[in-house]
């Protein structure tokens, strides 16, 4: 009797299992969002990634996307977004991670700016096989240290940030026989600092590091550290540095007459070149963690997208902004992709199936899903150096760098490729 | 020489910004027996004031020297109302409890204010840069320094003058060194405490908003800059022996300059330079450098 009662359990379970796991028709698409909306990463990050998401969300649900995202909604159902603050840390992003999928019932996440919640979270992820999208964090060891399946990533590494850096300055700086570096004392500062070193001793042999600072975080204070690069002048001054830092650390510098002897080069940059434009140097080398923004490549989509963010927030779109844009725009191809019938949500194996390798446009060029298994998506890399004319910043001595040219190939380690002296990369 | 010179201005700089901060905190320690762990939102609220107001007036085109009266009064406004309505609305109800629930109390006051301030400013950062390139810059031994800073310095030698003028050369001074002594005491001698605390409260606000309205030229101002500088406060006065505001200068001095030190000869030390040294000096005294041990009353 008892062994009838569990098989029967047991048959319950899975032909409950079966049903749940297959498309369904639906009202809503619920998107969990996750992205700083309180802390220091908020202003120059989290918000505008939200505000992206918010300008997106009411467009596909309108309807009035431009072409190929003109199908209302996902697959024809409504979005309905469910936000969650990324302040908190990655232990506390693990837990709201479960709320999202227990509690919320989100059809899919995307999310993460901090490279530690990203790291943390795929874990959590493949375990309750919910489609996740990275947004915006720049760490290589997410698709380098494991293999996921229903974890994706639509923008590049931060390895391409550095690599592109360091070509940029190689083939743009005359006379460069040495660099300096301030970042912040954390993983991102460090690793951008050991792709660019590590880069620059492949393409340009014999150039010194004069000094290398790492401040702590939201430190806000540089006084000592501008001292200690003015005392060991360098022709180029490598930062990673982001929001109130980077603007800090700008107004410190130029204040003392830093950036008038020697070059600042903020990989990014661009995420403070429209409410900081009055301050940012003259010639400063600037990237934007991706054909982004002020380098965004001109398309349809692009000018629809800088238009409507324009009259919706009276600023320009920066980076993160176009990294939550082609996150969801992503996630949008794949699922449409994967459903049969407009009007269904397709299962979350379905939708990971379809978003392996998956290419398509979006505001900032072309995405491919090509790294990390068909998990990791790699862009092209651009630099270019500020001037101003009539009061507008523009960007001047623009330099393009293939994907193939900045980012591993797949299955190679970014640092592995950097000490290979960048093997099997095609410069255009 | 350029590395001593630059060695000794930064530090000297960073102090000044450090004891701007913690003077306020170790004043309301001293007086009050609270560790004000909102001394950050005030130093942020200060900040904010300051940099909004400097914005607005430069937008209209003001004559920009009298835009450093602007942050003292923007100082003033914010500590006095802040300061007001902490201690009217919170503090005054929870005297004489012990000093762990009062950590306690003004770490909810912290996050009140962390998220008034959010409602208030929002998240989009403050820039009033005018101010800190206004004055310039001076070269010495090959170097530049902002003007702004060397002010700084002046502004941070006065308020530690006025201070310890007004607690050891005035009536009221003494009578404020009454209730840190022996509170009890003074009251049975006529002192009415109650008053002296909400005095005392209101300066230091005044004093961690000042420090933020002064700060806020250089910096992008930023939610939660007041939880990043309470922790070095909190350290600057470890050092120097909470409550005691001579102290809080010289634990000032002693991380500044050691933290400039470490900088420019050893960069991967900077982070742990601060807590190392407020590791050595706990080491041998543990009630700080200008503290005196005393018995605990029960």
């Amino acid at each position: 009797m008892l062994k009838t009662i569990s098989k029967m359990a047991v048959y319950g379970a899975v032909a409950f299992g079966a049903l749940t796991a297959t498309a369904q028709a639906a009202d809503e698409y619920k998107l969990g969002l996750v992205t700083f909306l309180s802390g220091g990463a908020a202003g120059p990050f989290g918000v505008p990634a939200k505000n992206g998401a918010d300008l997106l969300v009411d467009a596909l649900n309108a309807g009035t996307v431009p072409a190929p995202y003109n199908k209302v909604g996902i697959n024809g159902v409504k979005i309905n977004p469910v936000y969650v603050d990324e302040a908190g840390g990655a232990t506390k992003q693990v837990s709201e991670y479960r709320n999202l999928v227990e509690r919320q019932g989100v059809n899919a996440v995307v999310g993460y700016i901090s490279s530690g919640d990203c790291l943390a979270v795929p874990g959590v992820a493949e375990e309750m096989k919910k489609v996740t999208v990275l947004f915006d964090c720049g760490t290589p060891r997410v698709f380098e240290e494991a293999d996921y399946k229903f974890v994706f990533r639509t923008a590049a590494t931060a390895t391409m940030d550095n690599v592109g850096a360091a070509r940029y300055i190689a083939e743009k700086v005359g006379g460069l026989a040495s660099v300096s570096g301030i970042n912040q004392n954390y993983s991102f500062g460090h690793d951008s600092w050991n792709d660019f070193t590590t880069s620059l001793e492949q393409i340009k042999k014999g150039v010194d590091v004069s000094t290398k600072q790492f401040p702590k975080i939201y430190a806000g204070q540089y006084g000592a550290e501008v001292s200690a690069l003015m005392v060991n002048p360098a022709e180029v001054v490598h930062s990673s540095f982001w929001g109130g830092d980077m603007e800090a650390f700008l107004l410190q510098g130029a204040a003392r007459g830093l950036f008038e002897d020697q070059k600042v080069l903020l990989t990014c940059g661009e995420s403070a070149l429209y409410k900081f434009a009055d301050n940012f140097p003259e010639g400063a080398i600037v990237g934007a963690r991706g054909p982004n923004g002020v380098f965004a490549p001109k398309s349809e989509l692009n000018d629809w997208f800088v238009k409507e963010y324009e009259a919706r927030y009276g600023t320009k779109p920066t980076y993160p902004v176009y990294h939550m844009v082609q996150a969801i725009m992503g996630l949008k191809l794949a699922t449409e992709k994967a459903a049969a019938n407009a009007g269904e949500i397709p299962t979350d194996e379905a939708v990971a199936g379809a978003f392996e390798y998956l290419e398509f446009d979006s505001p900032a060029g072309k995405i491919a899903m090509t790294n990390g298994n068909g998990h990791q998506a790699v862009q092209e890399m651009v630099f270019g150096q500020v001037s101003k004319e009539n009061g507008e910043v523009v960007m001047k001595d623009v330099v393009r760098y293939a994907p193939s040219c900045v980012n591993p190939p797949n299955g190679v380690k970014a640092a592995d490729w950097i000490a290979s002296g960048f093997e099997g990369a095609v410069c255009n | 020489m350029n590395l001593a010179l630059a060695v000794l201005v930064d530090g000297v700089v960073y102090s000044s910004w450090l004891f701007l901060i913690a003077a306020g905190l170790t004043l309301i320690y001293g007086v009050m027996k609270i560790l004000n762990m909102a001394h950050g939102s005030f130093y942020a609220i200060g900040a904010y004031s300051g940099a909004s107001l400097i914005g607005v007036y430069f937008a209209g085109g003001n004559p920009p020297w009298a835009s450093y009266l602007l942050l003292v009064g923007a100082a003033l406004v914010a500590g006095l109302i802040v300061g007001l309505l902490i201690e009217r609305g919170f503090l005054r109800f929870m005297y004489g409890r012990d000093e762990v629930v009062m950590i306690l109390v003004t770490y909810g006051i912290l996050l009140i204010l962390e998220d008034a301030i959010k409602l208030l400013w929002g998240v989009d950062p403050y820039f009033a840069y005018q101010p800190y390139t206004l004055l310039g810059r001076t070269k010495i031994g090959g170097l530049s320094f902002a003007n702004y800073d060397f002010m700084l310095i002046c502004v941070t030698a006065l308020v530690a003058l006025v201070l310890w003028w007004s607690l050891n050369r005035t009536r009221s001074g003494k009578i404020l060194q009454s209730v840190i002594h022996d509170r009890e005491m003074a009251g049975a001698l006529g002192v009415n405490v109650t008053k002296i605390f909400t005095i005392t409260f209101v300066i230091g606000a005044f004093l961690g908003a000042f420090a933020g309205a002064l700060t806020a030229p250089g910096i992008s101002v930023v939610p939660g800059i007041g939880i990043e500088v309470i922790i070095l406060a909190f350290a600057v006065v470890v050092i120097g022996g909470l409550g005691s505001v001579g102290g809080a200068f010289v634990g000032a001095l002693i991380v500044g300059l050691s933290r400039a030190l470490s900088v420019h000869l050893y960069p991967d030390g900077e982070l742990f330079v601060i807590y190392g040294v407020m590791g050595l000096v706990l080491a041998f005294r543990p009630q700080g450098l200008f503290a005196i041990a005393g018995a605990r009353k029960i």
